[in-house]
C-alpha cells in the first residue's frame, strides 16, 4: 500500500454537499482540539495524536513515507 | 479621494400624515433600504402587497462595503427585475487564486460546468447593487418610498406595530399588520425591543481600500498568506466596476485604525503589493473588525427581521449580503400567502426556522474561514502553514487550504415544509435544494430554466415527447393549474412539441433531465422561491395536493 495523498476525510453513509466540509469538520475538531493549552501541551498532544494515528495505521511502508514528507519540509 | 462614483440623492417629501395627524395603517412596512430591505419590498411588491419602506437617509451606500455577489443572489435579482443591470455593470468571475509567500499554493472555480445563465461569482461596488434595486423598487407603483425617514420607536401588538417615525418636520405615528426589519447590523429596532444577538466579534482588524487604477489582473479572486509584501498577514485583491479594485489587509488586533487609515501609511502598503510604479488613487479608506452573530429567531410575532438585523458574519465568505437576499426570497412568497388568507401564519415560523439553519451553515463556514486565516494560538498557526505548505505539492492538503468558502444557497434538507421522497433519485436536487439551471428553448427562443419558474408555485414536468403526454394526465395540468393554491406547470421535453395549458421547454443537450434525474413523467414540484418542495417518478395530482398543503404550513 502507498500512501494515500488525495483528499480522504468524510464518515461512513454520509454524503457531502460541499467536497470542502469533511476536511473543514476535522480541521476544527483538530483546532479545537488544542484550545486553551500552551504550547508545551500542545506539543504534548501532538505527540500522543501522531502515536495514537500511527498504531491505527499500522504498516510501516505508509508510515515511513508519511515520515519522509514530513521530514523534508522541515 | 477620487471618486468614480455619483452618489444619487433621492427626494424627500414631507409625508402627509405629519399634517393631517391621522395614523394611516397599511398592511407591510419595511425598514431600511439597504439591499435586503429593497429586495425584500421588490419582491413582496411582485407577490401583489404593498409596501411602504422607510429609511433614514437620501442616498445609497457609502464607501466600501459588499462586493461579491454569487450566482444564486444574481438568479434572485433576475426574478427581482435586475439581474441585467448588476450582471452588466459587474465584473464576472469564476476563478480564485490562493498564494502562500511567494508560490500559489491552490486554486478553486466557482463554475466548472457550463450550461449556467448565471457566472459563480460577480463582482460590483454595493452603492450600485443598491442604485439597480432602487430604480426597479421606483419603477414599481406598489412600492412607497420614504427617505429621511427615520423609525424611532416600535410598539409590538398582537395585529402588527405601532410607529413613531422621525423626518426633517417632526415626528409622526405609523401603524403597520406586519413589520420587516432590514435596518443593518447595528439593528436599532432590534435594540429598541431588547432582543438578543449572540455570536464573537474576531479579535483583528482589517485595513480596506478601493483603488482607482490601470490593470490587466485577469478577473479573478487572489488571495495571499503571508506575501513578501505584507508578512506574516493575509491579503486579498479583487477587480470592482470602473477600473476600482478592493484591496484588503490584514492588520491585527494591536493596529491603530486612525494611523492606519492615513494615505501616507496606506500608500506604501498598496505599491509594495502591486510592486510597481503604476499609478493609482486612492477612492475609499477603512478599517474594519468583524463579527460572528445571529439572532435566536427571526420572527417575533409580527415583527420580521432580515439580513444584518437578524445576523452578521465576517466578511471571508461574501455570505453577508448574499444571505440577506436570500432572507428577502425566502420571506416574501410567505408573508404575501399570509397576507392573502391563503396560508396560516405559523408558515413564518418555517422563515425563521429556514434562514436560521441557513445562517448557521454561513456563520460555521465563515468562522471556520476566519480561523484559518488568523490562527488564534501557535498550535493553530503551526497547522495552517503545515497545510499551506504541504499544498504546493499534495491533493489532500489543498482541500484543507480555508481562504473563505464563498457563498452558497443553503439546502434546507430539514426543512418543514419539504415532502421527503417516495421514489428513488440520484443527484442533489432533494427537497430543499435551490433549482440548478439548465439551458433550453422556448419555442425557438433560446433561455434558461430559471426563467421559466419562481412567480408562485411551479410544477416541472419532464417528458420525452409532449404529443405522447397521455389525457389524464394533461387533465391533471388543468387541475393544479386551477386549484386554490395555482401550480403552473412547466412540461420540459427532450423534443419540441405543444400541450395545452403548458408551458413547453425544449431540452435539447438533455441537461435539464440528467441535473433533475428526471425520466419521463417525473414530476418537480417548486417554491415560489425556486427551492424543491417535493418530487415523484409519475404525476399524481392528489400527493401533489397534499405536499402544497405541507409547503404553506397547512398540513
Ligand atoms: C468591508 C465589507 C465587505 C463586505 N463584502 C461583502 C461581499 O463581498 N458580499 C456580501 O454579500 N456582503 C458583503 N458585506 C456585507 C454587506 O455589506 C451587508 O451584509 C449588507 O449591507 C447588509 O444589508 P442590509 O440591507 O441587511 O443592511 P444595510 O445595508 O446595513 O442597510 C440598512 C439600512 O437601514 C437604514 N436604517 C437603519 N436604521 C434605521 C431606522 N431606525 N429607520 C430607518 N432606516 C434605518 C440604514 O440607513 C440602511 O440604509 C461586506 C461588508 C463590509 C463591511
Amino acid at each position: 500500500m502507498s500512501l494515500n495523498l488525495q483528499p480522504n476525510f468524510g464518515e461512513p453513509g454520509q454524503r457531502y454537499l460541499r467536497a470542502y466540509t469533511p476536511g473543514d469538520d476535522f480541521y476544527e475538531a483538530l483546532i479545537e482540539a488544542h484550545r486553551d493549552l500552551d504550547d508545551e501541551h500542545s506539543q504534548r498532544l501532538n505527540a500522543r495524536l501522531i502515536l495514537l494515528l500511527a498504531n491505527h495505521i499500522g504498516d510501516l511502508g505508509v508510515l515511513r513515507q508519511a515520515l519522509a514528507i514530513a521530514r523534508d519540509g522541515a | 479621494m477620487l471618486s468614480t462614483y455619483q452618489y444619487p440623492k433621492f427626494a424627500y417629501t414631507p409625508p402627509p400624515e405629519l399634517a393631517a395627524g391621522t395614523v394611516r395603517r397599511v398592511p407591510v412596512v419595511v425598514v431600511g433600504a439597504g439591499p435586503v430591505g429593497l429586495a425584500t419590498a421588490i419582491d413582496l411588491a411582485r407577490h401583489g402587497v404593498p409596501v411602504l419602506l422607510l429609511d433614514d437617509d437620501d442616498t445609497v451606500s457609502i464607501g466600501s462595503r459588499g462586493v461579491c455577489y454569487a450566482k444564486r443572489t444574481l438568479e434572485v435579482l433576475d426574478r427581482l427585475g435586475c439581474g441585467d443591470a448588476v450582471v452588466d455593470k459587474g465584473v464576472s468571475w469564476n476563478v480564485g487564486r490562493t498564494f502562500f509567500r511567494e508560490e500559489e499554493v491552490y486554486n478553486f472555480d466557482l463554475l466548472p460546468q457550463a450550461g449556467h445563465k448565471r457566472p459563480g461569482m460577480i463582482n460590483l461596488q454595493q452603492y450600485y447593487l443598491e442604485e439597480f434595486l432602487n430604480r426597479r423598487a421606483a419603477a414599481l407603483p406598489a412600492i412607497e418610498q420614504r427617505w429621511k425617514n427615520r423609525v424611532v420607536s416600535v410598539t409590538p401588538q398582537d395585529d402588527g406595530a405601532l410607529l413613531k417615525v422621525e423626518t426633517p418636520d417632526g415626528i409622526y405615528a405609523l401603524a403597520a399588520d406586519w413589520l420587516v426589519v432590514a435596518d443593518g447590523a447595528r439593528s436599532p429596532i432590534r435594540r429598541m425591543l431588547g432582543l438578543d444577538i449572540d455570536g464573537k466579534i474576531f479579535m483583528d482588524r482589517f485595513l480596506i481600500a478601493d483603488v482607482v487604477m490601470q490593470a490587466a489582473f485577469p478577473p479573478e479572486r487572489w488571495f495571499w498568506f503571508d506575501p513578501p509584501f505584507h508578512p506574516n498577514q493575509s491579503a486579498l485583491l479583487h477587480r470592482e466596476a470602473d477600473d476600482v479594485w478592493r484591496l484588503d489587509f490584514q492588520l491585527g488586533w494591536n493596529a491603530d485604525p486612525e494611523e492606519e487609515k492615513k494615505p501616507e501609511n496606506v500608500i506604501p502598503r498598496i505599491r509594495a503589493m502591486l510592486g510597481d510604479e503604476r499609478p493609482f488613487e486612492l477612492e475609499w479608506v477603512s478599517v474594519y473588525t468583524f463579527q460572528c452573530r445571529r439572532m435566536g429567531r427571526f420572527n417575533h410575532g409580527r415583527v420580521l427581521f432580515v439580513g444584518d438585523a437578524a445576523h452578521q458574519v465576517s466578511p471571508f465568505g461574501a455570505r453577508g449580503a448574499n444571505s440577506g437576499i436570500q432572507d428577502a426570497d425566502n420571506l416574501a412568497w410567505k408573508l404575501a400567502l399570509v397576507i392573502d388568507g391563503r396560508a396560516p401564519a405559523r408558515l413564518l415560523d418555517s422563515y425563521s426556522d429556514e434562514r436560521v439553519y441557513a445562517a448557521d451553515e454561513n456563520l460555521l463556514n465563515s468562522t471556520r474561514s476566519t480561523d484559518f486565516i488568523t490562527p488564534k494560538s501557535g498550535a493553530s498557526k503551526q497547522f495552517r502553514n503545515a497545510v499551506l505548505e504541504l499544498a504546493r505539492e499534495h491533493a489532500f492538503a489543498r482541500a484543507l487550504v480555508n481562504s473563505g468558502r464563498l457563498s452558497v444557497p443553503s439546502v434546507l434538507v430539514d426543512s418543514p415544509l419539504n415532502t421527503p421522497d417516495g421514489d428513488a433519485f440520484a443527484g442533489w436536487m432533494l427537497p430543499g435544494a435551490p433549482l440548478d439551471d439548465a439551458p433550453v428553448r422556448a419555442g425557438d427562443a433560446p433561455g434558461w430554466l430559471l426563467e421559466h419558474t419562481g412567480g408562485g408555485f411551479t410544477g416541472l414536468y419532464f417528458a420525452a415527447d409532449p404529443a405522447r403526454i397521455a389525457a389524464p394526465t394533461r387533465a391533471a395540468f388543468a387541475a393544479l393549474a386551477a386549484g386554490p393554491l395555482p401550480v403552473e406547470v412547466v412540461v420540459v421535453a427532450a423534443r419540441p412539441g405543444s400541450v395545452d395549458g403548458a408551458r413547453v421547454l425544449v431540452d435539447a443537450d438533455g441537461l435539464a433531465a440528467q441535473r433533475y434525474d428526471a425520466t419521463d413523467g417525473t414530476f418537480y414540484l417548486v417554491r415560489p422561491d425556486q427551492h424543491v418542495c417535493a418530487r415523484w417518478r409519475a404525476l399524481d395530482v392528489a400527493a401533489v395536493g397534499r405536499a402544497l398543503a405541507r409547503a404553506t404550513a397547512q398540513a
